[in-house]
């Protein structure tokens, strides 16, 4: 039943032995050790799950383990480079972009997943990218502003 | 919380109690000196009703203890949620120790280190909580500058403390560290007696905005909640759930469960789990169980539950009176009668109620994602027959509580599955779970009469609550002749909530808060006269008075009679000791109903403002968390039967809805510090309604105020 399953992981090559129709957010969190990915509703209506693949922010809670085979997987846990923070998690220190921080890795992802797409986001374009992302400590305004700060830099710098 | 929860006090032996549990933190904890205390006054342990198996020191509810390595670190049984006390608390400390914040550490929520706490709720953390450890460690400073002063060999009044360093005033090199001084010292003080602390004027950290100090953990993930921790040969659990409260199991088949490989399947009556090393396999498992219910449904539902409660054989309570309502009758020259609903809410938080368990020997220890992490320890030792000293409860960081985690079933259950099972358990309750299974913001009905002389006077108010808690239903106008009266549970009549209830952020406030500035807003509209100038008129608090100033100038509002067409709405109140007034404004498509909130102004007096910063990051939640609860948060119910469990189906506020936000804290440095994580959220549903009605001329009674809602009332209007 169990099978083999090579991706990367966080820049790492990655071989993992496993039910191929586990979903990729409990492969993660229970087999990779990789928490900082998120339980929300198990059903894509949150957005605490999201991770990127192939650069594209993805949730992770309705997905078979079986369709990362061979691709890129970037989580939570990944997106600080040579111990520098990545912009967006830079920009919500800053901003104080959250409260009880259990939606916070599905917001930097799914913003993150946003701006390799487009650096020069509208704040318009924000809101409507982190619409489906729920928060319920109600920290959106600075979530919004953290993002719009990351963009500036991410437009100027690299 | 509910009251089946919690039994009357047994007499605690305190002697014996406090110098045996003192002596059993002291050496767990290793050296230093420690400063027990207890919050006074407010928070009186003898009048608490605790559970019975809990014998309880009544001197002290937390001590600070200063390291061997000069480290500070504060027990209490408080917990972090969002709400930010691991960043105030520490604030408050350092300046009275006069040490660098950094040195000071939040040990919170861990039955084993942490004394007593009843719970983390009722925005006491930083008002009752925080002047006694103030106090704490302004004694502890005390008790360093006196070692200091023997060591030293000067007078204890030739001594200064600069960031954790004793120093001889006369002779700076003269000095010694608050480590050294508590280095190989086990010292031991209670605090019994009211210290003075630091003068506002002398503060180096309160009042000074800090961010989270736990941002950096939360931005990479690290940071540790009741779901991410691990234990060797740990197993999922997933337990079978009836469709409707109230459904009785008749017969079960759990032989397609046991299919599911590696999945064991256990029982104990009608409790029946799943557990599997792998979650997504405990979840294929569970629904492979066929299982049949009997069902006595009560024959009540979300829309004929408000007629149910007015015409129930309730317990009457008349909470507060004044003057004379028949008096008040002959005084007003109009009257008004309304009625008020209000459904149930979900708290949602985005973290689901989560608990790991492990029994190892003969001790059980549950993390758990709860506000009253000694509730469960009760709970548990009560429901699964523990000593209480052989449960611990330990609370990692929790994803959001507003009153819906002072609830803890789930820590119950895993520590039940680890007896069973003998094996580390986590429980990971699903979206479902978390909606069928939540203690709601209880419904409620308000009918209010009131009435007014020729001049604009209110002279009349007599406000009924029927099955709605009461915090907030204080009148705060200026009114010679007012009742207020609660319609609640008689125990012998039929039972009016299907389901829990329990606190949801500000309990009830922001129901009698909608109820009682809707009734104004109507009265101020039928006398002709501006909304503001109406409720300053019947306004003698000053502090209220301050903060209608305050938000009036934010927002450069113009007076003008409603309905005025612009969409303006105001509203005040009281909540946890703070004064909030607000202003919105807002935009109603008239084809549609939509309701679309462009901005909100709001000031409040909370006194001393600790951290201004999260102060205000709480007022913004306030602003958001309370468009939920005015526009579309509702609960869909038949009976014991949950419609809406999931976030497809109960909407919360997304990041569309966000107006622009203008929050004034009011300067009060002079005054005690009071609640500022819920005030905000009183005002929303009711600005909201204002401001439709001054867009519209239509009247809201009814919360959530949903685009339906609004046209039927405007073809009403």
């Amino acid at each position: 039943m169990d099978e083999k399953i090579r991706f990367k992981l966080n820049g790492k090559a990655t071989e993992i032995t496993t039910d191929p129709n586990q979903t990729l957010l409990w492969v993660l969190r229970n087999q990779l050790g990789l928490t900082g990915t998120k339980y929300g509703c198990g059903t894509g209506f949150c957005g605490a799950c999201t991770v990127l693949i192939n650069r594209e922010a993805t949730r992770s809670c309705m997905l078979p383990v079986s369709d990362i085979a061979g691709k890129e997987v970037i989580t939570i846990e990944g997106l600080a480079r040579g111990g520098k923070l990545h912009p967006v998690q830079k920009a919500f220190v800053e901003h104080d972009a959250l409260q009880c921080g259990y939606c916070t890795p599905g917001m930097i992802m799914t913003a993150a997943g946003m701006l390799i797409k487009n650096p020069a986001l509208t704040r318009q374009e924000i809101v409507n990218g982190l619409e489906q992302n729920l928060c319920r400590c109600g920290a959106h305004t600075r979530i919004i502003d953290a993002v719009e700060t990351a963009a500036k830099e991410m437009k100027g710098g690299k | 919380m509910k009251k089946t929860e919690l039994n009357k006090t047994t007499e605690a032996t305190p002697e014996k109690t406090n110098g045996m549990q003192r002596r059993s933190f002291v050496k767990l904890l290793g050296g230093g000196i420690f400063i027990f205390f207890q919050p006074w006054d407010i928070f009186n342990l003898n009048d608490l009703t605790l559970p019975q198996a809990r014998t309880l020191t009544k001197d002290y509810n937390a001590f600070l203890q200063v390291a061997e390595d000069g480290t500070v670190r504060c027990y209490t049984g408080k917990i972090e949620m969002g709400q930010g006390p691991i960043t105030s608390l520490p604030q408050m400390m350092a300046d009275e120790l006069n040490v660098p914040l950094e040195k000071i550490k939040m040990i919170m929520g861990d039955t084993d280190l942490c004394p007593y706490d009843a719970g983390t709720w009722g925005s006491q953390t930083t008002q009752t909580f925080g002047p006694a450890m103030r106090a704490a460690a302004a004694e502890a400073r005390g008790v360093l500058v006196d070692l200091a002063a023997a060591r030293l060999g000067v007078p204890a009044t030739q001594l200064e403390v600069k960031d954790g360093i004793v120093i001889d005033t006369k002779n700076p090199k003269n000095k010694v560290s608050y480590a050294q001084l508590a280095k190989g010292k086990k010292l031991e003080k209670y605090l019994d007696a009211k210290p003075s602390v630091e003068e506002h004027t002398k503060f180096t950290y309160v009042g000074k905005p800090y961010k989270h100090a736990d941002a950096l953990v939360k931005v990479t993930g690290q940071a540790k909640y009741t779901g991410d921790i691990k234990l060797p040969g740990m197993v999922f659990a997933r337990i079978l759930r009836p469709p409707s409260h109230g459904a009785k199991l008749t017969t079960v088949d759990v032989s397609g469960a046991e299919q599911v490989q590696g999945t064991q399947v256990v029982r104990d009556g009608d409790f029946i789990a799943v557990l599997n090393e792998n979650q997504d396999r405990a979840n294929e498992a569970i629904v492979k169980i066929k299982a049949e219910y009997s069902f006595n449904e009560l024959k009540v539902n979300d829309r004929n539950l408000f007629d149910r409660m007015v015409g129930a054989d309730s317990r009457v309570n008349v909470i507060r009176s004044t003057g004379d309502i028949e008096a008040g009758l002959q005084q007003s020259d109009r009257i008004f009668e309304s009625e008020f609903h209000d459904p149930y809410v979900a708290h949602a938080s985005i973290e689901t109620h989560t608990a790991l368990a492990q029994l190892e020997n003969d001790k059980m220890t549950v993390w758990a994602a709860t506000q009253s992490p000694f509730g469960l320890q009760d709970a548990i030792s009560r429901d699964l027959g523990f000593p209480m000293e052989k449960v611990r409860v330990i609370t990692p960081f929790v994803g959001g509580g507003f009153g819906g985690k002072s609830a803890y079933q789930q820590g119950v259950e895993a520590a039940r599955l680890a007896k069973m099972t003998k094996k580390p358990v986590m429980l990971v309750w699903t979206r479902d779970e978390e909606f069928y299974y939540d203690i709601f913001h209880p419904a409620g009905v308000y009918r209010i009469k009131s009435g007014i002389d020729k001049t604009g006077l209110i002279k009349l108010w007599d406000y009924n609550l029927y099955y709605g808690g009461s915090r907030g239903s204080d009148t705060i106008y200026d009114v010679p002749n007012s009742k207020t009266t609660s319609y609640g549970q008689n125990m012998d009549a039929v039972q009016i909530h299907p389901f829990g209830i329990g606190p949801w952020r500000a309990p009830n406030n922001n129901s009698n808060t909608f109820a009682r500035e809707s009734q104004i807003d109507i009265m101020a509209s039928e006398a002709g006269i501006d909304p503001l100038e109406f409720r300053l008129k019947n306004l003698k608090d000053e502090k209220m008075i301050a903060c209608w100033k305050a938000v009036a100038d934010k927002f450069g509002y113009v007076p003008a009679k409603a309905p005025s067409g612009r969409g303006i709405g105001i509203a005040c109140g009281t909540d946890a000791g703070t004064w909030v007034a607000l202003i919105a404004e807002v935009k109603v498509d008239k084809s549609t109903g939509h309701i679309k909130v462009i901005r909100v102004a709001c000031a409040q007096d909370m006194g001393l403002c600790v951290n201004p910063q999260g102060a205000l990051i709480q007022m913004e939640g306030c602003i958001m968390m309370g468009l939920g609860y005015s526009l579309t948060e509702e609960i869909v119910f038949e009976g014991g039967n949950i419609k809406n469990r999931g976030f497809d189906n109960y909407e919360i506020p997304r990041f569309s809805w966000i107006p622009k936000m203008d929050c004034v804290i009011l300067d009060r440095k002079d005054q005690p510090p009071k609640g500022g994580g819920e005030p905000v959220i009183i005002g929303i549903g009711a600005i909201i309604a204002n401001a439709v009605y001054d867009a519209t001329g239509a009247r809201l009674y009814r919360m959530p105020m949903t685009p339906a809602r609004v046209l039927e009332a405007m073809k009403k209007a």
